[in-house]
């Protein structure tokens, strides 16, 4: 599968990355390049193999509903970019 | 019945679909251990997982899962063995794994009915399309700053299932209507406190309009429907908005439209259009969930009587009209107290007396049941005084007042106010005696044919007896008297 430039643009907008045109050009030929590698999967014939979640057998883990976590404001909000009385501030999204 | 709307160039079929979101009770997320309680500082029930931090892996929450059990089978659907969560990627603010857990092509809860109940008495079936579990995001505050959005990711992992009907609701009716009951259901089953003004339970709406039998039209989703009403008042106007469109030769966009409370009205949120490409795939931390018949057996056997079941055994145990028997099943608190009313009682006047003077009493102080300063045995207790003719109707009227006012059983209040029915036909005749003593041009005026009198004379017997003569005594022996 090649991807053109167009395909390009629109992944990399829904990934948020900026790219010029000559950075489209030089990533179009080595994303189509990557898929074509990968496809090489699709020619083993797989028709009656079932999806395999893990190679151990092992079941979800699941908890108990307990609250055993949070109460960490200030953790969470290390890396904030901006913050006022424990709220995330950031640029205005707004519909 | 279908309902139709009128356009310029004849009539139109309205056709929608609902996504309902109702977080689930639990005391904790769906993959972490902080706290899922409503109106706390932001940001301080957040856990590492919730906030994304890197390295963190989700532990699924085992109530969670059995109160999704619960609600597909309470919603009559197919609870499926094996389901999987899968990431549905976008950017947002409040979403800071930059992707939701969900749940795609393989969710937890498949498909199912509920029936819902329409203002003409007659029942419709709404089909369920699926039900999923899902990540709840954070909550955006805008209007706190006029550059900046605040986030706060409190909500930010509780567990929402997501119900999705089939596009068989036909009008504003029938979409309250199915809003309704699914709430009532999840509040019968405790997987959904279904309280709306704290957003635990929200609905998109997808509205299209159709010639009647027609090919289905372009739909529109609206969102950020937060309430009954809301969900009535946005299809009016976006029913009238694409109906205006097509007749005037215009097309519907397929689109993401917000509604507006305080404009009453939609309006498109261009936004959204390209994010719509979510790229779902598995999610690589989480295996796929299984269940076993055995667990989805037992959970089948701890589910209570729900809201139809319930109305119909009101109808038939008790003979109780439909729509009595509706209002006492729409809260499990109220049929509960009705049914401890009603027990070895007169039922039909335990339902009266529950729906017109507690429910009303209730509601005019914005009081729940569960709160009722008349206990059910108490109120029982004035049923039975009415039964054996202890007390008639209209004292005991007063008698509940009193009770409300002052939470005494109603024994106590007739007893100490001295309100027993007078009974004793001498004591009542006397009475009789003596009015018609007082008022002998009405006498005259009545034996003259002037019938609409004897209604004066009753009210006078019951006013000189301080309304505890026995009604019935007092017009069967007034009768007599005068004639």
């Amino acid at each position: 599968m090649s991807m053109d430039k167009k395909t390009v643009r629109k992944v990399a907008g829904l990934a948020r990355i900026k790219m010029d045109d000559a950075e489209l050009e030089t990533m179009a030929p080595q994303l189509s390049k990557i898929i074509d590698w990968i496809e090489q999967l699709s020619e083993v014939n797989t028709d009656n193999v079932k999806p395999l979640a893990n190679v151990v057998s092992i079941d979800l883990p699941l908890r108990e509903d307990k609250i055993t976590d949070g109460d960490c404001a200030d953790k969470v909000l290390t890396n904030a970019p901006e913050e006022v009385q424990n709220f995330f501030v950031v640029s205005k999204i707004v519909e | 019945m279908a309902q139709l709307t009128k356009g310029k160039t004849g009539e139109w079929e309205t056709v929608i679909g609902m996504e309902v979101h109702a977080q689930v009770i639990a005391e904790s997320k769906l993959f972490s251990g902080a706290s899922t309680k409503f109106g706390a500082d932001p940001n301080s029930q957040v856990s590492l997982v919730d906030a994304a931090m890197p390295g963190m892996l989700p532990v699924l929450n085992e109530h969670v899962v059995e109160q999704a059990i619960k609600t597909g089978l309470g919603i009559n659907s197919k609870v499926n063995r094996t389901s999987v969560f899968a990431r549905k990627n976008y950017f947002y603010p409040d979403l800071p794994q930059g992707y939701q857990i969900s749940q795609f092509d393989k969710p937890i809860v498949g498909e199912g009915k509920i029936e819902i109940d329409l203002k003409d008495g007659t029942v419709k079936e709404i089909g369920i399309t699926r039900m999923h579990l899902e990540q709840d995001a954070g909550k955006s505050l805008h209007d706190q700053h006029p550059t900046k959005s605040y986030v706060d990711l409190n909500r930010s992992g509780c567990a929402l299932m997501e119900i999705v009907s089939e596009p068989d609701i036909r009008g504003p009716e029938e979409a309250a209507a199915y809003i309704s009951k699914l709430r009532m259901i999840l509040r019968y089953l405790g997987t959904c406190d279904g309280n709306m003004d704290e957003g635990s339970m929200r609905a998109d709406v997808n509205i299209s309009v159709r010639k009647p039998g027609g090919e289905l039209g372009t739909r529109a989703e609206i969102k950020n429907v937060n309430s009954v009403k809301a969900v009535q008042q946005s299809i009016d106007f976006e029913v009238a908005r694409q109906i205006e469109i097509l007749e005037d030769g215009g097309e519907i966009k397929q689109e993401t439209r917000l509604w507006d409370p305080d404009k009453n009205e939609t309006r498109s949120m261009r936004s959204k259009e390209e994010a719509h490409d979510y790229r779902y795939f598995p999610d690589p931390d989480l295996l796929p969930l299984e269940l076993s018949q055995e667990q989805i057996d037992a959970i089948k056997k701890t589910l209570p009587e729900l809201p139809d079941e319930k109305k119909h055994r009101f109808i038939g145990e008790f003979g109780l009209s439909a729509y009595d028997a509706s209002v006492l099943i729409a809260e499990r608190s109220r049929a509960d107290y009705y049914e401890t009313v009603a027990k070895d009682r007169d039922a039909k006047l335990a339902a009266n007396w529950v729906i017109n003077e507690l429910l009303g009493i209730l509601n005019k102080n914005d009081q729940d049941i569960l709160d009722a300063p008349i206990k059910a045995e108490q109120l029982g207790g004035l049923i039975s005084l009415i039964s054996d003719n202890t007390i008639s109707g209209k004292i005991a009227k007063d008698v509940f007042a009193e009770m409300y006012k002052t939470g005494n059983d109603a024994a106590a209040i007739v007893e100490e106010k001295g309100l027993k029915q007078v009974t004793d036909t001498d004591a009542i005749e006397a009475v009789i005696d003596e009015v018609i003593a007082e008022n002998p041009d009405n006498v005259a005026a009545y034996q003259g044919g002037k019938d609409k009198l004897f209604g004066f004379f009753v009210g006078q017997v019951m006013k000189k007896s301080q309304g505890k003569a026995n009604p019935a005594a007092v017009n069967e022996l007034l009768k007599k008297k005068l004639s």
